[in-house]
């Protein structure tokens, strides 16, 4: 990885100064499936303007923790809390994921969730859906105010078509396209949200070194120019060093470790945690 | 790549006929569809008139079926809503075509809800039984509540009429039928164009995706149910009016198999395709029939099977249709255009 290391970069712009605030804060959140204990008491918090890691060994729970945030799964105990733009702060257990994405949190999956059948722009500009106010009516009738409403949104997801390199490909259906760019376009969905909280499971799952150095750029300037706050679940851990600035790790639904890192590579707890897992050995 | 055609406007990239030729084409269509009555016989703008109303309820369909994924037996029985409130509104308290057919659109609207109801947990083939339901119970209500329906007796209402004509005959009935087709054919194409109509494919394609980018997914699906049933509606309604006679014997199951496969065989999610299907689906029985009359001296003995050939050709067709072609007619009808785009240089 080429990139310059985010710790010093976000202490250059003074980008520290605004991360204290927390956005998301996660209380003791326990949720299991019959016997299976997916996560037990976690609890972590996120601060406005930065990149957070969720790492751990396959199965240790974080797709259920971002489940959970994004409100598809409910957790049995605990709470999480995000503090939205103006400050009113919202329980998400007790909210619809539909809810929760009008708040301002968007997300990708790991294993790809796009609309197959629409392009790629139809996809994106469902990105604007919580942003648009047509119903039935004005939709029907394409007059006017709606036609305005459509054109304007067209704008907002041209510049994140620009943003993301995928001109060529805006009229594509997406199920047409190579995975890599399946999983740019989901970004470029989530964008479209213009969220204040952005979730991303494994981002970079499945591709090769040249589209992971794209993905990572994408997501720092995400961060940093478009001024969103992230959770990053990630298992290539040069890039988890590289882009966060800070990272949780979780184990057997535990939280078995937190901090920065060089902190946090360093633990003892985490290296035991990860003995066996062969990838993350190769390119500690 | 594709080349030929660019935009320079978001306004024009989004318009519903984008390129000159379909202007053309459609504005070639609208003439056709103006000049034809004066031309056909009674036999064939009454064929004209069966193809539009069951496009407007194959639009219905498909917009509950092709665009949001939601399998529904029902389409008999909404379209038996729509038919005897139309029926009822003017039999019993006089009202006129332009407020029976709007009103009955309004019912059938609320009862598509009500039956749309299960979808908030029932997906594919269970809510496909659900709406089976809908079925077997707005039959029971209709052959029973006799006081209200006529029972299994006919309900007739008087012919409609329309600044002060008499909408009785073929050719008048015509225009409106085929108007409202076209109405609705647009409704349902500026829909899919926009907010609303892009969030039912989304549900369709990936209910869980749609949910999580803010899609309110068991609003939206009643939604489509409503949208869906409305239409249905408005089709059993001119039916109705057309007929002036209505037995509900004509919305029984076997009508919500036959627009299954009319936009199966037309193409699910797709407009045309559900014109294309209804025609398709309205002609050959009218063909296969002719050609039984014209054997019945000749070849009884082969005159006799037609009826079964007839069933055999609609399997085969749905069967080949969903094997070879699953986007159907308006799929093919995308290839022919495709090949004269670049026509005579088909590379
Ligand atoms: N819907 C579910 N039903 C039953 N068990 C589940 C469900 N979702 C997750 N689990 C279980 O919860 C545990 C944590 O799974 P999760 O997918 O959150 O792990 P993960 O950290 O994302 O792993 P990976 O790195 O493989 O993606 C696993 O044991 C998994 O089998
Ligand atoms: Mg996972």
């Amino acid at each position: 990885m080429t990139l310059s290391n985010r710790s010093t970069a976000a202490g250059a712009t003074g980008a520290d100064t605004q991360t204290d605030v927390a956005m998301l804060r996660v209380q003791d959140v326990t949720l299991s499936f019959g016997g299976v204990t997916a996560l037990l008491d976690v609890g972590f918090e996120v601060r406005r303007g930065e990149i957070f890691a969720l790492i751990g060994p396959n199965g240790a729970g974080k797709t259920s923790m971002l489940n959970c945030i994004s409100g598809l799964y409910r957790p049995q105990q605990g709470s999480i809390r995000f503090t939205d733009a103006q400050g009113a702060s919202h329980e998400l257990t007790r909210l619809k994921p539909s809810h929760i994405a009008r708040l301002g949190i968007a997300r990708t999956f790991q294993n790809i969730e796009l609309f197959r059948h629409m392009s790629v722009l139809d996809n994106l500009m469902l990105g604007r859906h919580v942003h648009m106010r047509g119903n039935v009516f004005t939709c029907g009738l394409y007059w006017g105010r709606q036609q305005q409403e459509e054109i304007a949104h067209r704008e907002r997801v041209e510049d994140i078509i620009d943003f993301l390199e995928i001109e060529n490909i805006r009229h594509k259906p997406v199920g047409t396209l190579a995975y890599g760019l399946q999983k740019r376009v989901e970004l470029g969905r989530a964008l479209a949200l213009d969220p204040a909280l952005l979730l991303l499971d494994e981002p970079m799952a499945g591709m090769n070194v040249e589209e992971k150095e794209d993905m990572a750029r994408f997501i720092l300037d995400t961060n940093q120019e478009r001024d969103v706050t992230i959770i990053l679940i990630e298992h290539d851990m040069g890039v988890v060093m590289d882009i966060s600035d800070r990272v949780t790790v979780l184990d057997f639904g535990r939280k078995i470790s937190e901090g920065r890192p060089e902190q946090v590579r360093n633990d003892p707890l985490v290296i035991q945690a990860y003995l066996g897992e062969e990838q993350f050995q190769l390119r500690w | 790549m594709e080349s030929g055609v660019f935009f320079t406007t978001y306004k024009a990239d989004m318009g519903l006929r984008r390129k000159p030729v379909h202007k053309v084409r459609l504005l070639v269509f609208v003439a056709f569809l103006i000049i034809f009555p004066f031309l056909a016989s009674r036999y064939w703008l009454n064929l004209a008139n069966q193809i539009a109303i069951a496009t407007i309820s194959a639009i219905g369909l498909n917009i509950l079926v092709g665009y949001t994924g939601q399998i529904s037996l029902g389409q008999g029985a909404f379209m038996a809503v729509g038919a005897y409130s139309a029926g009822i509104f003017a039999a019993r308290f006089g009202l006129p075509i332009y407020l029976n057919v709007p009103l009955a659109c309004l019912i059938t609207a609320a009862v598509g809800v009500f039956f749309g109801l299960p979808s908030l947990r029932l997906k594919g083939l269970y809510l496909a039984m659900a709406t089976l339901a809908a079925q077997v119970i707005v039959e029971w209500i209709i052959t029973h509540w006799t006081s209200l329906t006529g029972g299994t007796e006919a309900l007739v209402m008087p012919a409609p009429t329309l600044f002060g004509q008499r909408l009785n005959t073929d050719f008048r009935f015509y225009w409106i039928a085929v108007s409202m087709a076209l109405l609705t054919a647009l409704f349902a194409a500026n829909l899919f164009r926009s907010r609303v109509g892009r969030a039912f494919v989304a549900i369709r394609d990936q209910d869980i995706a749609a949910e999580v980018i803010g899609v309110d997914v068991f609003r939206y699906k009643l939604l489509a149910f409503a949208i869906s049933s409305f239409i249905a509606g408005l089709a059993g309604a001119l039916l109705a009016n057309y007929r002036t006679i209505i037995s509900w014997e004509r919305f029984t199951i076997e009508t919500s198999i036959f627009y299954l496969a009319v936009i199966i065989i037309g193409g699910l999610g797709t407009i045309n395709g559900s014109f294309f299907g209804a025609a398709f689906m309205t002609l050959l029985p009218a063909f296969i029939n002719n050609l039984g009359r014209a054997l019945q001296t000749t070849a009884p003995a082969v005159a006799g099977l037609l009826p079964a050939v007839q069933q055999a050709i609609f399997g085969l067709a749905i069967i080949l249709f969903l094997v070879l072609e699953p986007e159907g007619l308006a799929k093919l009808w995308r290839n022919v255009k495709d090949y004269f785009y670049v026509w005579p240089f088909s590379y």
